[in-house]
């Protein structure tokens, strides 16, 4: 876009910089100069001195210096700024000028050189006659210069230089042209700023000397232009704190000013630059509340000053230039680093320019819209002699001119009516469109979608006006769901108006329909005529003819619409529509349900569409179809009836095909199931409603899953709240949102006649196997055929229970591991209807616990549904499982006992012992116990013949049998630890059972022994079981040596009450490896029942560490002593009586 | 006084809304509409704070060149909006916030009513009144 009058001057925006320029440069031919003045412009960076340099030719003309007005008396200032001022200081009038020149020290030719110089100097001197510019030398030198003070012929003829010149020492630099470039540059272009800071102050000072010779009557003017100059030359100078100050004096100033029609713009004009000044130095200075701050003052003090009530647009059009820069200003700050905030960003200051620029546009239209026969005035006012303005904001027919009233009114006429010819074709939608994308940039990046939405609706409505009808529709088509979602009925109506007409007018079918689908329907806050009017719209353009004219559009984009429409017409592709309604409220509501959520095979589906309108008028429609997930049943889910073209638009409420509005119509649908989709989901995926007549033009209304549309799940939520009583409508009618969708159905299998019984005695014991009897009864009326019983372990337990749980159907042969633990798919055969049939199942549980076990019988049947044959498949699940404990039939306990019943902790080489056994009976039914049995092991021997002594026991729940086994351990190798005893065997059955079945074997291994050999084992032999009452009871003690070594054995025989006796008492004796020693006892035993033996203590002197009672725990301690008959009473006292002498003196 | 006083649901759509017949309803509803994007924002910000120490009022959402825009929200989060023209210079805070105290109490009041289903617009002719008194009367 070209600059208009309302854009900022680029010299105002830009930031000033000292101005130097460099003279006696040969950048063109000369290599070296090229290098000089690449230096100074390239990687000027922020650390580099802000200096604006410019090259120019040695007798550069520069802008002549006015003569110094030397009273202010007479003078009467034409206006507040000129406009090339700003342009003159920043790019004409430098601050400095550098004179380059090729000298070294030791030139040849200095003399000749050094006035060549001078003249230079001189000619640049003439040129800038009356300006405070300074000039300065720079002699680029070839040489590397000496220390200062050592080459004296330098410093002779750098005096000598200056003299000639008229330059002070400080304006003399030397640029050695050497390796360094870059340094030296820096360093002199810090000097030459130096110099240029001097300049601008002078620059000041004397701006700000003018003062004393203004008064406050006639100079108004000049207070504000000195300052605003003062502040410019500060910030030349980059004195910024300074410049705002003045800028800020600058501004009270302005609006000190008399202001009038005819200098308003002026005013307003530079107002808006130092306002401009000032916000920009404000976010220089990271102060951006002080610049906000600053530009609310400035909009509340000028928002009032319309000025000419004929040029209203100017007004605005400034107001919207203002908020625009500022905006531009702020976003230039936030990318510097500023942070902006949701309420406070560019995009508010955007919107409201664009909002000025609204009106600035309907001003335009009011002030602007001339009769034809009006032309631009000849000769042009807003021409001037020179092409610009001389001061900013005046008018070009009156330049200069300051009173209130404009001197010639014809020409202010005529200077009006161009402004006004002017801004007519001003293209102000591009403006508006283009402020408006701005803010929306903003309001996006602030978190604000809604304002955003806003303004895509704003510049969708722009679009709008400025005829761009398919811009626009792409902007509100977006913007629209927006609004759907967050329900606002009201905002979303007025957009989808916008949207209908732009559709119209670029003649787009499928948009206009959908528009005015939603636009008549529910959620459209449109009046009932404008509905009906919309309605009358669509059914015409559903019988294929052109729609009536939308109101307020352009006429001549109606006349092109009327002919698209037209072209519409007869097309003949091309004329079908779906329109997909969950992103859209459109005017027809639908919910469709299946009656139950799921169906037998053998029963038919039911399925209900209810639809209701909720337009204007009745409205008719062509065909209703329900897609479900298996599309085989589509078929039988439609309704159609095609309508003949007039028919559309009178239609009898009676009629099926017919919506009355309001009122809710119900369509009903039945089909029988497929076998193959028993076990399935029946879904609805879409229910389609066509409307129009398929030879011309239709439209699809296409609701997913049970219908619905984008506020339907919000309506169903406040139905289901709501308190209504929900009232029965008089005859078919329904309570619309009493109606739930019901999108999905399940086809189930047909339910099972049959009846399956189970009969077994729980608990279960471990390894038995275990009989269920299963029964099946059919109570079909029909054969059931192929019927098929699965039974064993239900899936889905502990993994552990599978391999410990074996089933099987046969009893004869045992079940082990290769049995599985479920049985599938056991034919049974057909069932004639009443027909009982059993069968068997015996399990085998390895361990205890509890299990859970299924029972399931399946088979197929023909059964007859709506006149259809099916073959449908039942299946019974018998109570769906039952859960069997598994407990021990008998807990088995075995020890190691010695021949005195002691418990024994270790058995002894030679030395019988006992083993024990123990049955406890746990199984709550009665136990027969078959047989039992001891499998020895190698090294280990029975006394005896060992023989079941519990054999044909019957134990009951608690009782407990006992057997033992004496049984000795021959003597073992050297280094054997433990020794296997073997097994103890156990057959066993329930008593219930019947003698066929096997008896079960139960087999417990015997623990290890631990047998020690003993070195010197006494044993008893020949003790009989009883003696009796003075009678002899001879004993032979026998103690063996099995160690390698003769051993000393003390044997001593402690007294006894209840016997006398005869032999040894105590004695000494040693026995040799090998042998046995007997020692023969002969007790008399005097009283009768249990005795204890007298104890005969045995010390092995050899070996201490075997104590007496270890020896003596092999010998009987106890005998049963019985009553003697009472015959020859005194013979045996007497030889007793010597027996005891011979005791006494016999050792 | 008010120009606009509008209730928000708790999701955002507007239960009750109503501006000064003399201008342009539908730049009333967007401009409540727009204040919207404030209010969340202010009311997550605020939600981290604990629930109880919740200041209901949240004070002026955002001022545009001709209207300022005021907000509150209460616990079950409706939101009401009061519009106020920007030349109104009288108006206390304190006054906007006992405005909004008087529209809360109404509008516990309307919720009351067994006979209002919570999420319907409102159409309580007693609440209409609260909010008549409250708006600018047209001339």
């Amino acid at each position: 876009m070209s600059p208009t009058q309302w854009d900022l001057p680029p010299e105002l925006c830009c930031r000033p910089m000292a101005f130097v320029a460099l003279t006696g440069l040969d950048v063109v031919y000369n290599a070296v100069h090229r290098a000089i003045w690449d230096a100074f412009c390239a990687n000027r960076r922020a650390d580099r001195v802000p200096i604006s340099f410019k090259v120019l030719p040695g007798d550069h003309e520069y802008p002549k210096c006015r003569t110094k007005r030397t009273s202010y008396e007479w003078y009467i200032p034409k206006g507040i700024l000129k406009t090339g001022w700003m342009n003159k200081h920043l790019n004409l009038v430098p601050a400095l000028v550098v004179l380059f020149y090729e000298l070294d020290w030791d030139d040849a030719q200095w003399k000749e050189k050094q006035s060549e110089c001078a003249t230079k100097v001189e000619i640049v001197r003439t040129s800038l006659q009356g300006r405070n510019t300074k000039v300065a030398v720079v002699l680029i030198q070839k040489k590397t210069p000496l220390p200062p003070g050592e080459d004296v012929v330098a410093s002779e003829r750098a005096a000598a230089l200056c003299n000639a010149c008229d330059l002070s020492g400080k304006s003399l630099f030397v640029l050695p042209h050497t390796d360094h470039l870059v340094g030296y540059i820096i360093r002199l272009e810090n000097a030459f700023y130096e110099h240029a800071q001097t300049y601008y102050y002078n620059e000041i000072r004397r701006v700000k000397s003018h003062k004393e010779f203004l008064n406050k009557t006639t100079h108004q003017l000049l207070f504000v232009r000195h300052q605003f100059k003062t502040g410019f030359f500060s910030e030349l100078k980059q004195d910024t704190q300074n410049a705002l100050k003045h800028y800020r004096s600058a501004y009270g100033l302005i609006h000190e000013l008399r202001a009038h029609e005819t200098n308003m713009l002026e005013i307003k004009t530079l107002a808006g630059f130092i306002n401009y000044k000032i916000c920009r130095l404000c976010f220089q200075h990271n102060t951006p509340l002080d610049a906000i701050a600053q530009f609310r003052k400035h909009i509340d003090l000028c928002k009032k000053k319309l000025g000419s009530g004929d040029l209203a647009f100017e007004h605005t059009a400034w107001m919207s230039k203002q908020f625009q820069s500022f905006g531009d200003l702020f976003d230039e700050a936030i990318k510097l680093g500023l942070t902006a905030i949701q309420t406070q960003n560019p995009g508010f200051y955007y919107q409201q320019a664009a909002c000025y620029a609204q009106e600035r546009k309907q001003q335009a239209s009011q002030f602007c819209s001339h009769e034809p026969n009006v032309t631009y005035p000849l000769p042009d006012p807003l021409e001037t002699l020179s092409g610009v303005l001389d001061f900013y904001g005046q008018r070009a027919w009156r330049q200069g001119h300051q009173s209130i009233d404009p001197p010639d009114p014809d020409r202010e006429k005529q200077g009006v009516l161009a402004l006004q010819m002017k801004e007519r074709s001003v293209q102000h939608s591009e403006l508006i469109i283009a402020l408006l994308s701005n803010a929306v940039a903003q309001f996006k990046k602030y978190k604000c979608p809604r304002m955003k939405s806003h303004l895509m609706v704003q510049m969708g409505e722009e679009y709008f006006h400025a005829k761009e009808y398919t811009k626009a529709l792409k902007l509100l088509d977006y913007v629209m769901c927006d609004y759907r979602t967050e329900r606002w009925w009201s905002l979303l109506t007025s957009i989808l108006g916008t949207a209908l007409k732009c559709s119209y007018l670029t003649g787009h079918v499928k948009d206009y329909i959908t528009y005015s689908m939603e636009l008549v329907g529910r959620a459209s806050t449109l009046r009932e005529d404008q509905k009906s009017r919309i309605e009358k719209n669509l059914i015409r353009v559903l019988m294929n003819e052109v729609p009536e004219e939308e109101p307020n559009c352009d006429a001549g984009s109606v006349r092109a619409a009327q002919g698209l429409w037209g072209e519409r017409l007869t097309l003949a592709a091309g004329n079908e529509f779906t329109i997909e309604v969950q992103d859209c409220v459109p005017f027809i509501q639908c919910k469709a349900r299946f009656l139950s959520p799921s169906f037998h095979v053998d029963e038919p589906v039911q399925l209900h569409v209810y639809l209701r309108a909720d337009c204007p008028h009745p409205v008719r429609f062509a065909k209703l179809g329900v897609s479900l997930s298996n599309q085989e049943y589509n078929q039988y889910c439609l309704v159609e009836e095609a309508c003949k073209v007039k028919d559309i638009l009178e239609p009898s409420s009676q009629e099926n095909m017919c919506l009355v509005p309001g009122k809710t119509r119900k369509y009903c649908f039945k089909f029988v199931a497929k076998t193959e989709d028993v076990g399935r989901k029946i879904e609805i995926t879409h229910v389609d409603l066509m409307l129009g007549v398929e030879s011309g033009r239709c439209v699809y209304l296409n609701w997913r899953g049970g219908g619905g549309d984008a506020a339907s799940a919000h309506e169903a939520l406040q139905a289901s709240r709501s308190f209504k009583r929900r009232t029965r409508l008089p005859g078919q009618q329904l309570e619309w949102d009493t109606v739930s969708v019901q999108a999905s159905t399940m086809v189930i299998s047909r339910v099972p006649r049959i009846s399956v019984q189970l009969r077994h005695e729980p608990p279960a014991l471990t390894n038995e196997m275990y009989c269920m009897t299963i029964t099946i009864q059919s109570e079909e009326d029909t054969v059931a055929r192929d019927v098929c019983l699965t039974a064993g372990l239900k899936p889905g337990q502990d993994a552990n229970l599978t391999q410990t749980t074996h089933v099987t159907l046969d009893s004869s042969e045992g079940c082990d591991d290769a049995h599985p633990a479920l049985l599938t798919d056991i034919v049974v055969g057909d069932l004639q209807p009443g027909q009982k049939m059993e069968k068997k199942l015996y399990v085998r549980c390895v361990n205890t616990g509890s299990r859970i076990f299924l029972f399931h019988v399946s088979y197929a049947i023909s059964s007859t549904v709506e006149g259809k044959d099916i073959a449908c498949k039942c299946h019974k699940v018998r109570d769906e499982t039952v859960t069997i404990d598994t407990v021990v039939p008998f807990e088995v306990a075995v020890k190691f006992v010695s021949t005195k019943f002691e418990h024994l902790e270790r058995v002894y080489v030679d030395v019988p012992f006992l083993l024990m056994v123990d049955i406890l009976s746990a199984s709550p039914w009665p136990v027969h116990l078959v047989d039992s049995q001891i499998q020895l092991a190698s090294n280990m021997a029975a006394v005896d013949l060992p023989q079941s002594q519990v054999a044909a026991v019957v134990l009951q729940t608690g009782e407990c049998a006992s057997e033992c086994f004496s049984l000795k351990c021959p003597p073992v190798q050297n280094g054997t630890s433990t020794v296997a005893a073997g097994h103890y065997l156990i057959s066993w059955k329930r008593c219930v059972h019947p003698l066929t079945c096997q008896p079960l074997l139960i087999i417990v291994t015997v623990p290890v022994v631990l047998p020690l050999s003993h070195p010197l084992p006494p044993r008893t032999s020949e003790l009989p079981s009883f003696g009796r009452v003075r009678e002899s009871l001879p004993v032979w003690y026998h103690i063996e040596n099995r160690t390698g070594m003769v051993q000393e054995v003390d044997v001593s025989v402690e007294p006894s009450d209840a016997f006398m006796f005869s032999g040894l008492k105590q004695v000494r004796m040693r026995i040799l490896p090998g042998s046995v020693q007997e020692m023969v006892y002969n007790f008399y035993p005097l009283m009768a029942g249990y005795q204890n033996l007298p104890l005969l203590n045995v010390s092995v002197l050899r070996l201490p560490s075997i104590p007496s009672q270890l020896l003596q725990r092999f010998l009987p301690t106890r005998i049963f002593i019985k009553v003697r008959p009472p015959l020859h009473q005194h013979e045996p006292f007497l030889t007793l009586c010597y027996v005891m002498h011979y005791i006494h003196t016999g050792c | 006084m008010a120009v606009c006083v509008a209730v928000i649901a708790k999701e955002n759509y507007p239960l009750y809304i109503r501006s000064v017949p003399t201008q342009n309803e539908l730049k009333f509803h967007y401009t409540v509409h727009t204040s919207l994007d404030v209010v969340e924002e202010k009311v997550s910000a605020v939600g981290k704070a604990l629930p109880d120490q919740r200041e209901l009022y949240l004070g002026l959402l955002y001022p545009t060149e001709d209207y300022k825009v005021y907000g509150y929200v209460t616990n079950s989060k409706v939101k009401f909006v009061i519009v106020v023209d920007s030349s109104n210079t009288s108006l206390r805070d304190n006054e906007i916030r006992s405005m909004f105290r008087k529209l809360h109490s109404s509008f516990t009041d309307v919720m009351c009513n067994p006979f209002y289903n919570p999420g319907d617009t409102i159409q309580s002719k007693s609440f209409d009144s609260i909010v008549s008194a409250m708006m600018v009367q047209s001339s």
